[in-house]
């Protein structure tokens, strides 16, 4: 794998970040940015508008910490069942969902996702509308202690590089390639002979885990998971995340989650956290009319005129 | 003579009108996204929040201006089409050539600022508004007790659902809307007003959600959230019936309240679930849906 200098700089910039930002917020941002780029694997390379994703971030996080809180195993297999857990139910949820294309597809994810809500809503283990709270985070591998955050923090990281790169190379392998092949155009993709909706089935497994994957993780750094996680409005902020930082381009999830949440930080402490909402929405609004490029497409774009 | 056969007729009964007047709800949203899908391909995911705005506005005309439940019947669903005019206007059709998957994040979006301003100025908790005097009051049938305002619902949704059925198969002008979906070029060749036809059916399509906010004040309370929580639901059904037909978005959201309204009274732990449910069998044995035409 070639590493580009932006890539190197990044890397560093990530290592050193937690001597200077509070290293939670910065592990919530890469668990977000995970979310997003398992997401964005979908919408920006297959052409699929998933609006159900919190029902995967959900259901890593509550298996995860279910798990934590009551069968006292080790964060990392715990991690590594809610992420498998999130995947099973991403081979389900997408074998219906690929039967249906474009806003339907849409429609259908949303409608799943909302069954799996209440079902989290109604069953005794998540704890309902109180959510798991108190999570312990345990010990990695039964000796590196977590709830030391600069800890948490290296190994989200190793998560999250763990994710990118699976990303990276999925995109980049024969079988990526079918998948750009499919968004440019569907028809012909199935005319040379690939079965089209295994190709979506197998993508929408993938991004299911990664975002199952996050939810974990996520469930450790807060120690907390509640029905936030399955909701709707998080399926629509992982939308907006994705579409702020750049839909299809390899930086823009980050850049997304990393503008979003560092928002919603910094709202939610002044007098404005009641408008969260109604910002979101705006953002969404500007976006969709004049930045459909995000963030980090609408700066390649400006490279690229500079440049030619 | 209120059990047979060992099933309670009373609860029974009872949970079926609540079936069917959420039905009519399901079916006056389910007909305004269909209408708009027909001619601009697009879903309006501010749907809900347009009905949350009928509700809204009916419980504001009434508390701040004292006007009635029946001039607001009339009056809101006006102000809330107009509300979608503008939004079509200067907000879809600035990128009604791009992907359709960009409209329906921008009406997302709108959604999303709609509720989020209700929010912040109303709170989240849910507003009363009192049934209109002439309708207090119910009737004594033999197996139930049937409130008047929940049988008007019924009655005023299916003649409404049916009026609209019966303006886009059976009119002239219903049958521009057809040939506008069919081939908007060709429309365009022949003289019709094209845009302004697509602009006045996307305000339509809205004012139906308008009119089922101002139907649903007096039952349901009146809150932010009602409008989201609804749609998904919604949302479902057009999934389940699919989007080919107007009488199909009718029927299923009819049938789908009943369905809810049956699992209320036979298992009601699912009666949240069950329209999903029924979409998951439903995209196993028909995936274009039940009145679908398209794969």
């Amino acid at each position: 794998m070639k590493v580009s200098k932006l890539t190197l700089i990044l890397l560093v910039a990530a290592l050193v970040a937690p001597f200077v930002v509070y290293p939670v917020l910065l592990a919530k941002i890469l668990c977000f940015a995970l979310f997003a780029a398992a997401f964005n694997l979908l919408l920006g390379y297959v052409g699929l508008l998933s609006f159900g994703h919190a029902a995967f971030l959900g259901t890593g996080g509550y298996i995860t910490g279910w798990l934590m809180m009551n069968a006292g195993i080790t964060p990392e297999l715990a991690i590594l069942l809610g992420t498998g857990a999130a995947g099973l139910l991403g081979a389900v949820y997408g074998k219906l969902a690929v039967k249906r294309e474009g806003i339907y597809f849409a429609m259908v994810t949303l409608a799943l996702a909302q069954l799996i809500f209440f079902v989290y809503l109604q069953a005794p283990f998540t704890g309902g509308e109180d959510g798991m709270q108190g999570i312990p985070r345990g010990e990695l591998f039964g000796f590196i202690d977590l709830s030391d955050n600069l800890n948490m923090y290296y190994f989200v990281l190793a998560i999250f590089l763990f994710g990118y790169w699976l990303i990276h190379r999925t995109i980049h392998s024969p079988f990526g390639q079918v998948l750009k092949a499919i968004r440019e155009n569907e028809p012909r993709a199935v005319s040379l002979g690939y079965n089209v909706s295994d190709y979506k089935w197998v993508a929408f497994m993938i991004s299911a885990a990664l975002a199952g994957l996050a939810g974990s993780t996520k469930s450790l750094v807060f120690q907390l998971t509640s029905l936030t996680d399955a909701h709707w409005h998080m399926s629509g902020e992982v939308v907006l995340m994705t579409l702020v930082g750049g839909v299809g381009t390899v930086f823009g999830p980050l850049v997304g989650a990393g503008t979003i949440v560092t928002m919603q930080n910094y709202l939610s402490g002044g007098e404005l956290g009641n408008y969260v909402h109604i910002i979101m929405g705006a953002i969404f609004v500007i976006c969709v009319l004049a930045f459909r490029g995000g963030l980090v497409g609408e700066f390649q774009k400006l490279l690229k005129r500079n440049a030619g | 003579m209120t059990t047979f056969l060992g099933i309670n007729l009373f609860a029974l009964f009872g949970q079926l009108l609540v079936g069917l007047i959420n039905g009519s709800f399901y079916a006056l949203l389910s007909l305004g996204l269909a209408i708009i899908f027909g001619l601009l391909k697009i879903i309006n995911f501010a749907q809900g929040a347009m009905y949350m705005l009928g509700a809204f506005f009916a419980w504001m005309a009434l508390s701040y201006f004292g006007m009635n439940y029946w001039v607001a019947l009339i009056v809101v669903p006006l102000v809330v089409g107009f509300l979608g005019i503008l939004m079509e206007r200067f907000l879809v059709r600035p990128i009604a050539h791009e992907d359709h998957l960009y409209s329906l994040l921008l009406t997302f979006g709108v959604a999303l600022m709609l509720q989020g301003v209700f929010t912040h100025v109303y709170g989240s908790s849910g507003l009363a508004y009192a049934i209109p005097e002439a309708l207090q009051g119910g009737t004594k049938l033999p197996f139930m007790y049937l409130p008047n305002y929940r049988a008007w619902i019924i009655v005023a949704s299916i003649v409404v659902c049916g009026a609209t059925w019966w303006l886009v198969e059976k009119t002239r002008l219903g049958a521009y809307l057809r040939a506008g979906t069919e081939n908007p070029q060709l429309m365009q060749a022949f003289g019709i007003n094209v845009p302004l036809i697509v602009t006045l059916t996307f305000g339509f399509g809205v004012a139906l959600a308008g009119f089922a906010g101002v139907m649903a004040a007096p039952v349901y309370s009146v809150s932010p959230e009602m409008g989201s929580n609804l749609l998904i639901v919604v949302f479902a059904i057009v999934v389940i019936g699919g989007m080919g037909s107007i009488g199909g978005a009718i029927l299923t959201g009819l049938a789908m309240g009943v369905i809810e309204g049956l699992t209320k009274y036979l298992y009601p732990e699912a009666s949240t679930t069950v329209i999903f449910l029924v979409m998951v069998i439903v995209l196993l044995l028909k995936p274009a849906g039940l009145f679908g035409k398209e794969a």
